[in-house]
Protein backbone atom coordinates (compact mmCIF):
# COMPACT_ATOMS: atom_id res chain seq x y z
CA UNK A 1 0.00 0.00 0.00
CA UNK A 2 1.72 3.16 -1.24
CA UNK A 3 1.34 6.30 0.87
CA UNK A 4 2.65 9.86 0.40
CA UNK A 5 4.59 11.81 3.05
CA UNK A 6 2.90 14.15 5.51
CA UNK A 7 3.61 17.17 3.29
CA UNK A 8 2.07 15.66 0.16
CA UNK A 9 -1.65 15.08 0.67
CA UNK A 10 -1.99 11.96 2.80
CA UNK A 11 -5.59 10.81 3.25
CA UNK A 12 -5.97 10.77 7.00
CA UNK A 13 -9.67 9.98 6.46
CA UNK A 14 -8.68 6.65 4.85
CA UNK A 15 -6.00 5.96 7.48
CA UNK A 16 -8.60 6.43 10.22
CA UNK A 17 -11.04 4.18 8.32
CA UNK A 18 -8.42 1.41 8.04
CA UNK A 19 -7.76 1.60 11.78
CA UNK A 20 -11.49 1.45 12.55
CA UNK A 21 -11.84 -1.57 10.24
CA UNK A 22 -8.96 -3.21 12.11
CA UNK A 23 -6.94 -3.78 8.95
CA UNK A 24 -4.04 -6.21 9.53
CA UNK A 25 -0.75 -7.25 7.90
CA UNK A 26 -0.45 -4.19 5.67
CA UNK A 27 2.83 -3.67 3.84
CA UNK A 28 3.43 0.06 3.60
CA UNK A 29 5.51 1.77 0.93
CA UNK A 30 6.63 5.33 1.71
CA UNK A 31 6.83 7.49 -1.40
CA UNK A 32 9.49 8.33 -0.54
CA UNK A 33 9.06 8.84 3.25
CA UNK A 34 6.28 8.40 5.81
CA UNK A 35 5.03 10.25 8.86
CA UNK A 36 1.90 10.47 10.95
CA UNK A 37 -0.23 8.17 8.77
CA UNK A 38 2.28 5.32 9.09
CA UNK A 39 2.87 5.88 12.80
CA UNK A 40 -0.89 5.66 13.47
CA UNK A 41 -1.30 2.49 11.40
CA UNK A 42 1.74 0.88 13.06
CA UNK A 43 0.58 1.80 16.56
CA UNK A 44 -2.90 0.45 15.85
CA UNK A 45 -1.44 -2.94 14.86
CA UNK A 46 -2.35 -2.70 11.17
CA UNK A 47 1.17 -3.08 9.76
CA UNK A 48 3.49 -6.01 9.11
CA UNK A 49 6.16 -4.32 6.97
CA UNK A 50 7.38 -0.80 6.27
CA UNK A 51 9.35 -0.08 3.09
CA UNK A 52 10.49 3.53 3.22
CA UNK A 53 13.39 5.98 3.07
CA UNK A 54 12.41 7.32 6.48
CA UNK A 55 9.57 7.48 8.98
CA UNK A 56 9.52 10.70 10.98
CA UNK A 57 7.18 13.39 12.29
CA UNK A 58 9.40 16.12 10.85
CA UNK A 59 9.76 19.03 13.25
CA UNK A 60 7.74 17.14 15.87
CA UNK A 61 10.59 14.60 16.03
CA UNK A 62 10.83 10.81 15.84
CA UNK A 63 7.78 8.73 14.95
CA UNK A 64 7.33 6.99 18.32
CA UNK A 65 5.19 3.97 17.38
CA UNK A 66 7.42 3.23 14.37
CA UNK A 67 10.60 3.52 16.43
CA UNK A 68 9.35 1.20 19.17
CA UNK A 69 7.94 -1.39 16.75
CA UNK A 70 11.20 -1.39 14.76
CA UNK A 71 13.37 -1.66 17.89
CA UNK A 72 11.25 -4.53 19.26
CA UNK A 73 11.18 -6.33 15.91
CA UNK A 74 7.38 -6.19 15.77
CA UNK A 75 7.51 -4.98 12.16
CA UNK A 76 9.87 -5.72 9.30
CA UNK A 77 11.60 -2.58 8.02
CA UNK A 78 13.11 -2.41 4.55
CA UNK A 79 15.21 0.74 4.25
CA UNK A 80 15.28 2.72 1.00
CA UNK A 81 16.76 5.99 -0.13
CA UNK A 82 14.30 8.51 -1.61
CA UNK A 83 15.25 8.46 -5.30
CA UNK A 84 15.28 4.64 -5.30
CA UNK A 85 11.56 4.66 -4.43
CA UNK A 86 10.80 7.17 -7.18
CA UNK A 87 12.90 5.18 -9.67
CA UNK A 88 11.21 1.87 -8.81
CA UNK A 89 7.77 3.42 -9.37
CA UNK A 90 8.87 5.17 -12.57
CA UNK A 91 9.96 1.77 -13.90
CA UNK A 92 6.42 0.51 -13.29
CA UNK A 93 4.97 3.62 -14.97
CA UNK A 94 6.94 2.73 -18.08
CA UNK A 95 6.24 -0.99 -17.90
CA UNK A 96 9.92 -1.93 -17.67
CA UNK A 97 11.28 -4.40 -15.10
CA UNK A 98 14.00 -2.16 -13.61
CA UNK A 99 15.70 1.20 -13.93
CA UNK A 100 19.27 2.33 -13.19
CA UNK A 101 20.09 4.87 -10.49
CA UNK A 102 23.39 6.59 -9.76
CA UNK A 103 24.86 6.75 -6.27
CA UNK A 104 23.97 4.33 -3.44
CA UNK A 105 26.84 1.89 -4.17
CA UNK A 106 28.73 1.25 -0.93
CA UNK A 107 25.71 2.02 1.24
CA UNK A 108 24.54 -0.77 3.57
CA UNK A 109 21.11 -0.22 1.99
CA UNK A 110 22.24 -2.45 -0.89
CA UNK A 111 23.02 -5.43 1.36
CA UNK A 112 20.90 -8.58 1.30
CA UNK A 113 18.40 -7.28 -1.23
CA UNK A 114 17.13 -9.41 -4.07
CA UNK A 115 15.33 -6.43 -5.64
CA UNK A 116 18.48 -4.34 -6.22
CA UNK A 117 21.56 -5.33 -8.21
CA UNK A 118 24.78 -3.64 -9.12
CA UNK A 119 25.60 -4.13 -12.81
CA UNK A 120 28.18 -2.94 -15.31
CA UNK A 121 27.06 -0.12 -17.63
CA UNK A 122 26.80 -2.04 -20.95
CA UNK A 123 27.49 1.08 -23.05
CA UNK A 124 31.10 1.59 -22.03
CA UNK A 125 34.22 -0.54 -21.94
CA UNK A 126 35.44 1.35 -18.85
CA UNK A 127 34.52 -0.06 -15.47
CA UNK A 128 31.26 1.67 -14.49
CA UNK A 129 29.12 -0.09 -11.87
CA UNK A 130 25.56 1.18 -11.53
CA UNK A 131 22.63 0.24 -9.31
CA UNK A 132 19.58 -1.39 -10.91
CA UNK A 133 16.35 -1.00 -8.95
CA UNK A 134 13.54 -3.41 -9.77
CA UNK A 135 10.07 -2.06 -10.42
CA UNK A 136 7.58 -1.83 -7.56
CA UNK A 137 3.88 -2.43 -8.27
CA UNK A 138 1.82 -1.34 -5.26
CA UNK A 139 -1.52 -3.11 -4.92
CA UNK A 140 -3.10 0.08 -3.68
CA UNK A 141 -2.30 3.78 -3.50
CA UNK A 142 -4.16 5.97 -1.01
CA UNK A 143 -4.04 9.76 -1.00
CA UNK A 144 -6.10 12.91 -0.71
CA UNK A 145 -6.73 15.65 -3.30
CA UNK A 146 -8.19 19.10 -3.48
CA UNK A 147 -10.78 18.20 -6.13
CA UNK A 148 -12.38 15.27 -7.87
CA UNK A 149 -14.76 15.68 -10.81
CA UNK A 150 -17.74 13.97 -12.40
CA UNK A 151 -15.42 12.36 -14.97
CA UNK A 152 -13.49 10.60 -12.19
CA UNK A 153 -10.32 12.72 -12.43
CA UNK A 154 -8.54 14.19 -9.42
CA UNK A 155 -6.55 17.42 -9.12
CA UNK A 156 -3.34 17.36 -7.04
CA UNK A 157 -1.68 20.51 -8.39
CA UNK A 158 2.08 20.39 -8.19
CA UNK A 159 2.16 17.26 -6.00
CA UNK A 160 3.11 15.19 -9.00
CA UNK A 161 4.64 12.36 -6.95
CA UNK A 162 1.00 11.39 -6.41
CA UNK A 163 0.65 10.96 -10.16
CA UNK A 164 3.62 8.59 -10.15
CA UNK A 165 2.04 6.57 -7.33
CA UNK A 166 -1.32 6.44 -9.11
CA UNK A 167 0.30 5.45 -12.43
CA UNK A 168 2.24 2.62 -10.78
CA UNK A 169 -0.40 1.19 -8.42
CA UNK A 170 -2.98 -1.39 -9.49
CA UNK A 171 -5.65 0.62 -7.67
CA UNK A 172 -5.70 4.22 -6.50
CA UNK A 173 -8.33 5.28 -3.97
CA UNK A 174 -8.56 9.00 -3.41
CA UNK A 175 -10.45 11.17 -0.96
CA UNK A 176 -11.18 14.73 -2.12
CA UNK A 177 -12.18 17.99 -0.50
CA UNK A 178 -14.77 18.74 -3.15
CA UNK A 179 -16.34 17.12 -6.22
CA UNK A 180 -16.62 19.49 -9.18
CA UNK A 181 -19.04 19.33 -12.04
CA UNK A 182 -17.69 18.48 -15.49
CA UNK A 183 -14.25 17.29 -16.61
CA UNK A 184 -11.12 19.09 -15.35
CA UNK A 185 -9.09 17.78 -18.31
CA UNK A 186 -11.15 20.14 -20.51
CA UNK A 187 -9.76 23.11 -18.56
CA UNK A 188 -6.34 24.25 -19.84
CA UNK A 189 -5.35 25.79 -16.49
CA UNK A 190 -6.40 22.85 -14.30
CA UNK A 191 -5.32 20.01 -16.61
CA UNK A 192 -1.56 20.02 -15.74
CA UNK A 193 -2.40 19.31 -12.09
CA UNK A 194 -4.87 16.53 -12.91
CA UNK A 195 -4.43 12.77 -12.57
CA UNK A 196 -6.62 11.20 -15.24
CA UNK A 197 -9.46 8.86 -14.26
CA UNK A 198 -7.59 6.14 -16.21
CA UNK A 199 -5.53 5.63 -13.06
CA UNK A 200 -8.17 6.26 -10.38
CA UNK A 201 -10.22 3.36 -9.00
CA UNK A 202 -12.58 5.35 -6.81
CA UNK A 203 -13.11 8.77 -5.28
CA UNK A 204 -14.90 9.68 -2.07
CA UNK A 205 -15.52 13.11 -0.65
CA UNK A 206 -13.89 13.74 2.74
CA UNK A 207 -13.93 17.38 3.79
CA UNK A 208 -10.72 18.19 5.71
CA UNK A 209 -9.68 14.64 4.81
CA UNK A 210 -5.96 15.38 5.26
CA UNK A 211 -6.27 17.04 8.69
CA UNK A 212 -4.35 17.41 10.98
CA UNK A 213 -2.01 17.58 7.97
CA UNK A 214 -2.56 20.21 5.32
CA UNK A 215 -3.95 20.99 1.87
CA UNK A 216 -2.27 23.94 0.12
CA UNK A 217 -4.34 27.14 0.23
CA UNK A 218 -7.13 25.46 2.26
CA UNK A 219 -5.71 24.49 5.63
CA UNK A 220 -2.17 24.20 7.00
CA UNK A 221 -0.49 21.41 8.94
CA UNK A 222 -1.62 21.66 12.57
CA UNK A 223 1.82 21.80 14.21
CA UNK A 224 0.34 21.89 17.70
CA UNK A 225 -1.61 18.68 17.01
CA UNK A 226 1.50 16.93 15.70
CA UNK A 227 3.52 18.01 18.75
CA UNK A 228 0.69 16.78 21.02
CA UNK A 229 0.59 13.45 19.15
CA UNK A 230 4.38 13.06 19.33
CA UNK A 231 4.26 13.56 23.09
CA UNK A 232 1.30 11.27 23.80
CA UNK A 233 2.39 8.49 21.46
CA UNK A 234 5.68 8.07 23.31
CA UNK A 235 3.86 5.58 25.53
CA UNK A 236 1.49 2.83 24.46
CA UNK A 237 -1.11 4.16 26.95
CA UNK A 238 -0.85 7.70 25.61
CA UNK A 239 -1.21 6.40 22.06
CA UNK A 240 -4.31 4.40 22.94
CA UNK A 241 -5.85 7.48 24.55
CA UNK A 242 -5.14 9.39 21.34
CA UNK A 243 -6.87 6.66 19.29
CA UNK A 244 -9.89 6.75 21.61
CA UNK A 245 -10.14 10.50 21.42
CA UNK A 246 -9.52 11.10 17.72
CA UNK A 247 -10.40 7.87 15.91
CA UNK A 248 -12.78 5.64 17.86
CA UNK A 249 -14.78 8.50 19.35
CA UNK A 250 -14.77 10.31 16.05
CA UNK A 251 -16.81 7.49 14.53
CA UNK A 252 -19.70 8.20 16.86
CA UNK A 253 -19.69 11.93 16.20
CA UNK A 254 -18.71 13.65 12.97
CA UNK A 255 -17.23 11.02 10.68
CA UNK A 256 -19.54 9.16 8.30
CA UNK A 257 -20.09 5.48 9.03
CA UNK B 1 28.81 38.81 21.01
CA UNK B 2 27.59 36.40 18.36
CA UNK B 3 25.40 33.46 19.26
CA UNK B 4 26.69 30.00 18.37
CA UNK B 5 24.04 29.65 15.63
CA UNK B 6 25.24 32.91 14.06
CA UNK B 7 28.87 31.77 14.20
CA UNK B 8 27.97 28.44 12.56
CA UNK B 9 25.98 30.18 9.82
CA UNK B 10 28.99 32.40 9.05
CA UNK B 11 31.31 29.37 8.89
CA UNK B 12 28.94 27.64 6.46
CA UNK B 13 28.63 30.80 4.35
CA UNK B 14 32.43 30.85 3.91
CA UNK B 15 32.48 27.15 2.99
CA UNK B 16 29.86 27.51 0.25
CA UNK B 17 30.78 31.02 -0.97
CA UNK B 18 31.30 29.77 -4.56
CA UNK B 19 27.86 28.13 -4.77
CA UNK B 20 25.41 28.89 -7.57
CA UNK B 21 22.62 26.60 -6.32
CA UNK B 22 22.17 25.19 -2.80
CA UNK B 23 19.36 22.97 -1.50
CA UNK B 24 18.46 23.02 2.18
CA UNK B 25 16.02 20.86 4.12
CA UNK B 26 13.30 21.44 6.67
CA UNK B 27 15.52 20.66 9.64
CA UNK B 28 18.31 22.98 8.46
CA UNK B 29 17.68 26.52 9.74
CA UNK B 30 21.40 27.24 10.21
CA UNK B 31 22.38 26.22 6.63
CA UNK B 32 19.37 28.20 5.37
CA UNK B 33 20.65 31.21 7.36
CA UNK B 34 24.09 30.82 5.75
CA UNK B 35 22.52 30.89 2.28
CA UNK B 36 20.47 33.99 3.09
CA UNK B 37 23.62 35.67 4.44
CA UNK B 38 25.36 35.10 1.10
CA UNK B 39 22.35 36.56 -0.71
CA UNK B 40 22.32 39.55 1.64
CA UNK B 41 26.02 40.04 0.79
CA UNK B 42 25.01 40.33 -2.87
CA UNK B 43 26.06 36.85 -4.06
CA UNK B 44 23.76 35.65 -6.87
CA UNK B 45 23.02 32.28 -5.27
CA UNK B 46 19.87 30.23 -5.87
CA UNK B 47 18.51 28.63 -2.71
CA UNK B 48 16.03 25.78 -3.01
CA UNK B 49 14.28 25.27 0.30
CA UNK B 50 12.73 21.83 0.53
CA UNK B 51 9.33 21.52 2.20
CA UNK B 52 8.62 25.23 2.22
CA UNK B 53 5.50 25.93 4.22
CA UNK B 54 4.00 27.99 1.39
CA UNK B 55 4.53 26.77 -2.15
CA UNK B 56 7.65 24.84 -3.09
CA UNK B 57 10.16 24.99 -5.92
CA UNK B 58 9.14 21.77 -7.68
CA UNK B 59 6.39 21.08 -10.18
CA UNK B 60 7.35 17.46 -10.91
CA UNK B 61 6.97 16.24 -7.33
CA UNK B 62 9.69 15.59 -4.81
CA UNK B 63 11.66 13.46 -7.29
CA UNK B 64 12.60 16.67 -9.12
CA UNK B 65 15.13 17.43 -6.36
CA UNK B 66 16.95 14.17 -7.09
CA UNK B 67 16.72 14.67 -10.84
CA UNK B 68 18.28 18.13 -10.43
CA UNK B 69 21.03 16.74 -8.23
CA UNK B 70 21.61 13.79 -10.57
CA UNK B 71 22.28 16.20 -13.41
CA UNK B 72 24.71 18.24 -11.32
CA UNK B 73 22.43 21.27 -11.02
CA UNK B 74 22.81 21.50 -7.23
CA UNK B 75 26.26 22.48 -5.97
CA UNK B 76 25.96 22.03 -2.22
CA UNK B 77 23.81 19.99 0.14
CA UNK B 78 23.87 19.39 3.90
CA UNK B 79 23.74 16.06 5.68
CA UNK B 80 23.84 15.08 9.35
CA UNK B 81 23.83 11.72 11.06
CA UNK B 82 22.99 9.86 14.22
CA UNK B 83 26.60 8.72 13.78
CA UNK B 84 29.43 10.07 11.63
CA UNK B 85 32.78 8.28 11.45
CA UNK B 86 36.37 9.20 10.60
CA UNK B 87 35.95 8.04 6.99
CA UNK B 88 32.98 10.43 6.62
CA UNK B 89 30.43 7.60 6.49
CA UNK B 90 27.07 8.67 7.89
CA UNK B 91 24.41 6.61 9.68
CA UNK B 92 20.79 7.72 9.83
CA UNK B 93 19.26 4.28 10.47
CA UNK B 94 20.17 2.70 13.81
CA UNK B 95 22.67 3.01 16.66
CA UNK B 96 23.03 1.44 20.10
CA UNK B 97 19.75 -0.43 19.75
CA UNK B 98 17.82 2.69 18.81
CA UNK B 99 15.97 3.11 15.53
CA UNK B 100 16.27 6.48 13.77
CA UNK B 101 14.00 7.75 10.97
CA UNK B 102 16.04 6.44 8.02
CA UNK B 103 18.44 7.40 5.27
CA UNK B 104 16.19 9.85 3.35
CA UNK B 105 17.97 10.87 0.13
CA UNK B 106 21.47 10.72 1.62
CA UNK B 107 22.69 7.67 -0.34
CA UNK B 108 22.11 9.66 -3.53
CA UNK B 109 22.71 13.28 -2.56
CA UNK B 110 26.13 12.50 -1.01
CA UNK B 111 27.23 11.21 -4.44
CA UNK B 112 25.87 14.12 -6.44
CA UNK B 113 26.51 17.29 -4.36
CA UNK B 114 29.45 18.78 -2.54
CA UNK B 115 28.30 18.08 0.99
CA UNK B 116 28.74 19.88 4.28
CA UNK B 117 28.31 17.41 7.14
CA UNK B 118 26.65 19.36 9.90
CA UNK B 119 25.80 18.16 13.39
CA UNK B 120 25.77 20.51 16.38
CA UNK B 121 26.26 17.75 18.95
CA UNK B 122 29.99 17.03 19.17
CA UNK B 123 30.43 13.92 21.29
CA UNK B 124 31.89 10.43 21.17
CA UNK B 125 28.31 9.17 20.87
CA UNK B 126 27.93 10.92 17.48
CA UNK B 127 31.53 11.07 16.17
CA UNK B 128 32.38 7.38 16.28
CA UNK B 129 35.31 5.25 15.04
CA UNK B 130 32.98 3.26 12.75
CA UNK B 131 29.26 3.79 12.05
CA UNK B 132 26.97 0.84 12.84
CA UNK B 133 25.14 1.26 9.51
CA UNK B 134 26.38 3.05 6.40
CA UNK B 135 23.44 5.10 5.09
CA UNK B 136 25.81 6.85 2.70
CA UNK B 137 29.56 6.21 2.30
CA UNK B 138 32.11 9.00 2.71
CA UNK B 139 34.20 7.86 -0.24
CA UNK B 140 33.93 5.46 -3.17
CA UNK B 141 36.27 3.33 -5.24
CA UNK B 142 37.64 5.21 -8.30
CA UNK B 143 35.42 3.34 -10.77
CA UNK B 144 32.20 4.42 -9.01
CA UNK B 145 30.68 7.50 -10.64
CA UNK B 146 30.67 10.20 -8.00
CA UNK B 147 30.64 13.94 -8.50
CA UNK B 148 29.96 14.89 -4.87
CA UNK B 149 31.13 13.98 -1.41
CA UNK B 150 32.24 15.50 1.86
CA UNK B 151 33.79 18.96 1.93
CA UNK B 152 33.86 19.56 5.66
CA UNK B 153 32.36 18.46 8.97
CA UNK B 154 31.02 21.29 11.11
CA UNK B 155 29.96 20.75 14.73
CA UNK B 156 29.11 22.95 17.69
CA UNK B 157 32.76 22.82 18.74
CA UNK B 158 34.89 22.69 15.59
CA UNK B 159 35.33 22.69 11.83
CA UNK B 160 37.07 19.72 10.22
CA UNK B 161 38.24 19.82 6.62
CA UNK B 162 38.11 16.59 4.59
CA UNK B 163 41.29 15.28 2.98
CA UNK B 164 40.01 13.32 0.00
CA UNK B 165 43.33 11.65 -0.80
CA UNK B 166 44.01 10.49 2.74
CA UNK B 167 40.32 9.87 3.58
CA UNK B 168 40.72 11.64 6.88
CA UNK B 169 39.39 14.68 8.65
CA UNK B 170 41.72 17.51 9.61
CA UNK B 171 40.97 19.90 12.49
CA UNK B 172 40.87 23.29 10.76
CA UNK B 173 39.39 25.47 13.48
CA UNK B 174 37.90 25.38 16.96
CA UNK B 175 35.04 27.62 18.16
CA UNK B 176 35.80 29.59 21.35
CA UNK B 177 35.59 28.79 24.22
CA UNK B 178 36.31 25.20 23.16
CA UNK B 179 39.93 24.01 22.84
CA UNK B 180 41.73 21.55 20.54
CA UNK B 181 42.32 19.27 23.55
CA UNK B 182 38.61 19.26 24.34
CA UNK B 183 37.78 18.52 20.68
CA UNK B 184 40.15 15.54 20.69
CA UNK B 185 38.62 14.35 23.96
CA UNK B 186 35.05 14.47 22.60
CA UNK B 187 35.79 12.95 19.15
CA UNK B 188 35.60 9.17 18.80
CA UNK B 189 37.58 8.94 15.54
CA UNK B 190 41.20 9.69 14.66
CA UNK B 191 41.90 12.89 12.74
CA UNK B 192 44.85 15.00 11.63
CA UNK B 193 45.89 17.90 13.87
CA UNK B 194 45.55 20.59 11.19
CA UNK B 195 45.94 24.27 11.96
CA UNK B 196 43.26 24.17 14.69
CA UNK B 197 43.09 27.97 14.79
CA UNK B 198 40.27 29.73 16.63
CA UNK B 199 37.19 29.93 14.35
CA UNK B 200 36.82 33.58 13.25
CA UNK B 201 33.94 35.34 14.99
CA UNK B 202 31.28 36.95 12.75
CA UNK B 203 32.19 40.50 11.76
CA UNK B 204 30.01 43.47 12.75
CA UNK B 205 28.80 43.63 9.13
CA UNK B 206 27.83 39.95 9.13
CA UNK B 207 26.00 40.30 12.44
CA UNK B 208 24.11 43.37 11.22
CA UNK B 209 22.96 41.48 8.11
CA UNK B 210 22.03 38.36 10.11
CA UNK B 211 19.94 40.32 12.58
CA UNK B 212 18.29 42.43 9.89
CA UNK B 213 17.42 41.17 6.39
CA UNK B 214 18.50 37.58 6.99
CA UNK B 215 16.34 37.12 10.11
CA UNK B 216 13.34 38.55 8.25
CA UNK B 217 13.82 36.08 5.37
CA UNK B 218 14.32 33.07 7.65
CA UNK B 219 11.34 33.69 9.95
CA UNK B 220 8.51 32.55 7.60
CA UNK B 221 9.93 29.04 7.03
CA UNK B 222 11.70 28.53 10.37
CA UNK B 223 9.50 30.44 12.83
CA UNK B 224 10.65 28.65 15.98
CA UNK B 225 14.32 29.17 15.12
CA UNK B 226 13.95 32.86 14.23
CA UNK B 227 12.04 33.48 17.45
CA UNK B 228 14.67 31.72 19.56
CA UNK B 229 17.72 33.36 17.98
CA UNK B 230 16.53 36.82 17.07
CA UNK B 231 13.18 37.23 18.82
CA UNK B 232 11.48 37.64 15.40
Amino acid sequence: MALPPDYSLPSMALVHALIRRKARNLRLLGVPVLGLSADLLIGAGCVAEVHSSAVSLGEAGLAPRFSEAAERGDIKVVDYTCPAVHTALQATEKGVPFMPLRGVIGSDLTRERSDWQIAQNPFTTAKDPILLVSAIVPDVALFHARWGDEAGNVWVGRRRELATIAHAARNAYVTVEEIRKGDMLEDELLAPGVISSVYISAIAQAVRGAAPLGVADLYAIDDAHLAMYAKRARSREGFNEYLDEFIWQGRKSSLPA
Amino acid sequence: MARQEELLACVIARLIADARHVAVGAASPIPATACELLRAQGKPIRVTRLHKRQGNPFTEGSRELFDLAGQGRIDYFFLGGAQIDGEANINLVRAEGRRFPGSFGSAFMYFTCRTILFREEHSRRVLVPKVEFVSAPGWSAPEVARRGGPVALLTGKALFGWDRERRRFRLDSVHAPHTPAEVRESTGFEFDAGSAVPTPQPSDEELALLRGNVAARIAPDYPEFAQRIWGK
